[in-house]
């Protein structure tokens, strides 16, 4: 049926919609001349010049071999590793020599038979281009008649028309299959308020953290505790929770895995000292600090990127992700970027041995804003 | 030429004839006896591939795809896609002792104990990186020359979900070997999940298994890569090349081509070579880039902590617009009956793309509104021949682009010493009224091409040659183009007259519009097709080429005394005659 189509002339008076309509590009105000003749190419005429080809396309394929070779000899030849020992390893413009070694030889292997196959088809294959007719898309006018008397047939024949009760039983049943198809999907993690009820690991849930009454701040990556006189006016320094360097009497960590970096995902700070002239705190905050050291978690607000880079001039310290600015002098307020609240601060004191502790745990949850946060908590901006 | 062209090349001129049966014969009737190959092979080994340039950009993508099919079955022979917690032994001394994930142990064992293991790595994220540019300007190419027109809608829309589904395959691939990078952009989309209003904090704990990071994200990610997106890229993929059979190639308006026909290649056997070739250049150019270029050294970026970061930290290319969305977007956040919208995330990361996104998908359906064109097409229009079109895509670009640079603020900041503070306000800005300035500049910059168009065909191209007449005056020497070039140039509709249409008053009959919706909708279409066309230049018309044609002849009739002859000035000054010239040695 749609071959009959195709071979329709298109007549401006053919009614039927489907058929490619002439006056699209019309031949005016210049006639379509019709395809040019063909050309002949050096290699069509030329004996000398086809035989150039053919060697040209033949040697491209010959040094494709050559690389896949060379492939083979790079693999055998060259240390990955250094014999083991990583530190010796062959480099070639500070690259390993094995990379560049394997992935010149294979580039170029592949190459050299993508550019023979391209010059073999350019010169030598047949370069008369060809006509092929269009057909139109839609089905035609026959084929769509039938179908619609075939499906119509088909509702006929099941009923679904006359029999609601049977049509409307199917519908509700499938519709509720999709029930179970939620649920299974419900345990792929549990919620919130499951992880805080069950508190199956310290801080556990969105508005806690591991900070607890009295617990140690220590210096990140060895775990040594502070005292407010090793930080001079100016020092920043990044801190832990103690509890993330604590080992039990068996000399486990306290926290592995998983706790482990959820607690540091949370309870990570900073620690700064600053002339206490200086410092603005926020109001109700003013006992937070201890010889002008202050304590800000840093995990940023805006969408929890470990803050990092400190000013030391201006107090400002700046998330590298998405550049959110915090005054941490002014309540770690944001004074640029995308992040919409301040940083939250971690009240210290110090504990009976001269150490800096955590008065309790942050007043706020950390990081970045959801749903569920309570905005009463938050300190207004 | 010195070349007989009487002589044809015998490669050339044999045609095939049937030849008795063979062994491979004897093969192809054993299948065709149970498969029926033949009706289909019939019909499509000799497939029409018209010929341009710009007919690769899909194809890279296509060979793209395949390699990093390739590269990715050897990289997941290897790779331990689980955060369950290892101390790392390897090859590589400064990592050795250090814990870390089996996931980023597995990526550092690739990288420095397997022979290739890197190479593959390389290649693999090269080649990601070229899949998703080569699905851009592929459908830049097709959108700038009306290929997205009726009946090609759907595949446009296949396109651009696999736009979509290879970003996000992009982005689960990169977040794989769990090292600090990419954590840090996991981290990062855990924020964005919990930015939605009411299911946000839900989107994350199921996502991550529990509460961020968990254990369960490197694996769920993996399966998704593997198996999820690429079976629904393999999916659609086909159904873009069966849509592109069914429909056949579209191609450029010249001598011989038509609305009904294709001209072109056969794909058997220049295109099967050219394209199959082409395979192998694709692959072989991923290749050099993954022996010569490094890319994602994840070693020294380190396991991800989560309470480390690296400076200047970026997504991979194509997921830095929306990151640029984040930067710039100012800091709203509402605080509501105890709970918090935080519109600073929730606007750029999750609204803006989602909008960007049903605007790319709806534009060949917004356009087919306005212009009310249900007619099939097959020919290309050049981009100047649909300003309002090619505008609202340079447009689009634009902003893509300012959004794309606010994602590098802090390097533009660095590398060029500017405030980011300065670059951050500027940006700000630029992304609204960018757009509209490249709109207008590029609408009228196509207009003017027509106009070039228009003159070139009445009054024939410029020569370069000056003419000075007898009074002193310079001219230029314009010749008529080919029969060839000139068809080429106005094979192209004409734009209907909108300015004749008078929306909101009474009809053909009298009859006045109803109010409401409708008629309100008719008057903005109205206006929109205006805008699409009133500005248009539409081609000659033959009576007009005809005059032009006239005036030309009678112009040439009078500059044929001073036909060869160039002018060095002298002719008229009486030292000699136009004849005695002498500038033209050869003539």
């Amino acid at each position: 049926m749609t071959d009959e189509h195709s071979h329709l002339p298109a007549e401006p008076g053919n009614d039927d919609a489907s058929a490619p309509d002439t006056s699209l590009v019309p031949d005016e105000p210049i006639v379509n001349p019709g395809l040019p003749e063909h050309a002949w190419r050096p290699t069509d005429v030329d004996p000398k010049a086809e035989r150039r080809a053919e060697r040209q396309v033949a040697t491209l394929f010959g040094l494709s071999a050559v690389c896949a070779v060379l492939f083979v000899v790079s693999y055998l030849v060259f240390d990955v590793n250094g014999g083991g020992d990583g530190e010796t390893v062959q480099t070639v413009f500070g690259l390993g020599a094995s990379n560049v070694a394997l992935g010149v030889s294979l580039g170029l292997a592949l190459m050299f038979i993508g550019i023979g196959l391209i010059q073999w088809a350019r010169k030598l294959m047949g370069d008369h281009e060809i006509v092929e007719m269009r057909h139109p898309a839609r089905s035609s006018d026959e084929d769509r008649t039938e179908t619609v008397r075939v499906l119509n047939l088909g509702a006929e024949e099941s009923g679904i028309a006359r029999r609601p009760l049977v049509r409307n039983s199917l519908l509700l049943s499938v519709g509720v299959l999709l029930a179970p198809v939620v649920v299974l999907l419900k345990d792929l993690g549990k919620t919130n308020a499951e992880v805080i009820d069950e508190a199956a690991y310290p801080g556990a849930g969105l508005e806690h953290t591991v900070w607890t009454s009295g617990m140690r701040v220590v210096r990140d990556v060895v775990g040594t505790p502070i005292r407010p006189g090793d930080l001079e006016i100016g020092d920043l320094i990044n801190a832990e929770p103690e509890i993330i360097f604590e080992v039990d009497e068996d000399g486990e960590h306290v926290l592995e895995g998983v706790h482990l970096q959820i607690a540091k995902s949370k309870a990570a700070v900073v620690l700064i000292r600053m002339d206490p002239d200086e410092n603005k705190p926020a109001k109700g905050r003013e006992d937070w600090a201890v010889d002008g050291i202050l304590c800000y978690s840093k995990i940023c607000t805006h969408v929890g990127c470990p803050i990092s880079l400190n000013e030391r001039k201006t107090h400002h310290l700046l998330c590298p992700c998405h550049q959110s600015t915090f005054d941490l002098a002014d309540a770690a307020k944001v004074v640029f970027g995308p992040a919409a609240r301040p940083l939250p601060q971690l009240p210290l004191m110090v504990n009976d041995e001269g150490y800096l502790v955590a008065q309790s745990d942050f007043k706020e949850p950390v990081g970045p804003s959801y749903w569920e946060r309570d905005s009463q908590q938050s300190t207004s901006k | 030429m010195s070349i007989d062209t009487s002589k044809v090349a015998e490669t050339n001129s044999t045609a095939a004839t049937a030849k008795k049966p063979n062994r491979a014969g004897a093969i192809a009737e054993w299948a065709d006896d149970r498969l029926g190959l033949a009706t289909l092979a019939k019909k499509n080994l000799r497939k029409v591939f018209p010929d341009h340039w710009s007919f690769m950009l899909g194809e890279i993508a296509l060979w793209s795809f395949v390699v990093l099919l390739l590269s990715g079955v050897f990289l997941s022979l290897w790779f331990n896609p689980s955060m369950g917690e290892t101390t790392y032994e390897g090859s590589y001394a400064q990592l050795r002792g250090v814990e870390m994930s089996e996931a980023f142990a597995s990526a550092l064992r690739l990288s420095f104990d397997v022979r290739g293991g890197l190479l593959m790595r390389q290649i693999h994220h090269w080649a990601a990186m070229l899949f998703v540019a080569s699905m851009m300007v592929h459908l830049l190419r097709v959108f700038f020359t009306g290929a997205h027109r009726k009946p090609r809608e759907l595949n446009w829309a296949i396109g651009a979900l696999l736009l979509l589904l290879g970003t996000l395959e992009g982005f689960t691939g990169y977040s794989l070997p769990d090292d600090l990078l990419s954590g840090t952009g996991i981290r990062a989309a855990d924020g964005f999940l919990k930015s939605q209003p009411i299911v946000g904090t839900y989107m994350s704990f199921f996502l991550f298994g529990g509460e961020f990071p968990g254990t369960d994200i490197i694996p769920r990610l993996f399966i998704i890569h593997v198996l999820l997106i690429p079976g629904l890229l393999l999916a659609l993929i086909t159904a873009h090349m069966l849509l592109l059979v069914y429909h056949k190639h579209t191609q450029w308006p010249g001598p011989g081509r038509t609305e009904q026909n294709v001209v072109g290649f056969p794909m058997l056997p220049v295109y099967a070579a050219k394209a199959g070739g082409f395979f192998f250049i694709v692959f072989g150019t991923t290749a050099l880039m993954g022996g010569l270029l490094s890319i994602n050294p994840v070693w020294m970026y380190g396991p991800y902590d989560p309470s480390k970061v690296t400076a200047g930290s970026q997504p991979d290319w194509y997921m830095g617009w929306p990151d640029g969305a984040l930067r710039i977007m100012p800091n709203l956040e509402t605080h509501i009956w105890h709970h918090t919208i935080s519109w600073n995330v929730l606007l750029p990361i999750i609204v803006l793309p989602m909008l960007m996104f049903t605007i790319l998908l709806m534009l060949p359906f917004i356009e087919s509104w306005i212009t009310g064109d249900k007619r099939d097409h097959h020919l290309l229009q050049r981009p100047r021949n649909a300003p309002t079109r090619t505008a609202t895509m340079v447009a689009l670009m634009t902003m893509y682009g300012l959004f794309w640079a606010a994602g590098g603020n802090d390097i533009i900041a660095i590398r060029l010493h500017l405030s980011i503070n300065q670059i951050t306000y500027f940006m700000r800005a630029a992304v609204f009224i960018g757009p509209v300035i490249a709109f207008m500049i590029t609408r009228r910059w196509c207009i003017s091409l027509q106009r070039k168009d228009e003159q070139d065909l009445l009054h024939g191209y410029e020569t370069g040659i000056i003419m000075r007449s007898p009074e002193g005056g310079y001219t230029e020497r314009h010749l008529p183009l080919s029969p060839a070039r000139a068809y080429t140039l106005t094979a192209r509709d004409r734009d209907p007259d909108v300015l004749g249409e008078l929306p909101g008053g009474p009809d053909a009959n009298g009859v006045e519009p109803q109010g409401g919706l409708a008629s309100r909708l008719a008057g903005v279409r109205h206006r929109l097709r205006k805008l699409m066309y009133a500005d248009n230049v539409q081609k000659p018309s033959t009576a007009e080429l005809e005059a032009a044609h006239h005036h030309a002849e009678h112009e040439h009739e009078l500059q044929a005394p001073m036909e060869g002859h160039a002018a060095d000035g002298h002719q008229f000054d009486g030292h000699h005659l136009v004849e005695g010239e002498k500038l033209r040695a050869d003539d």
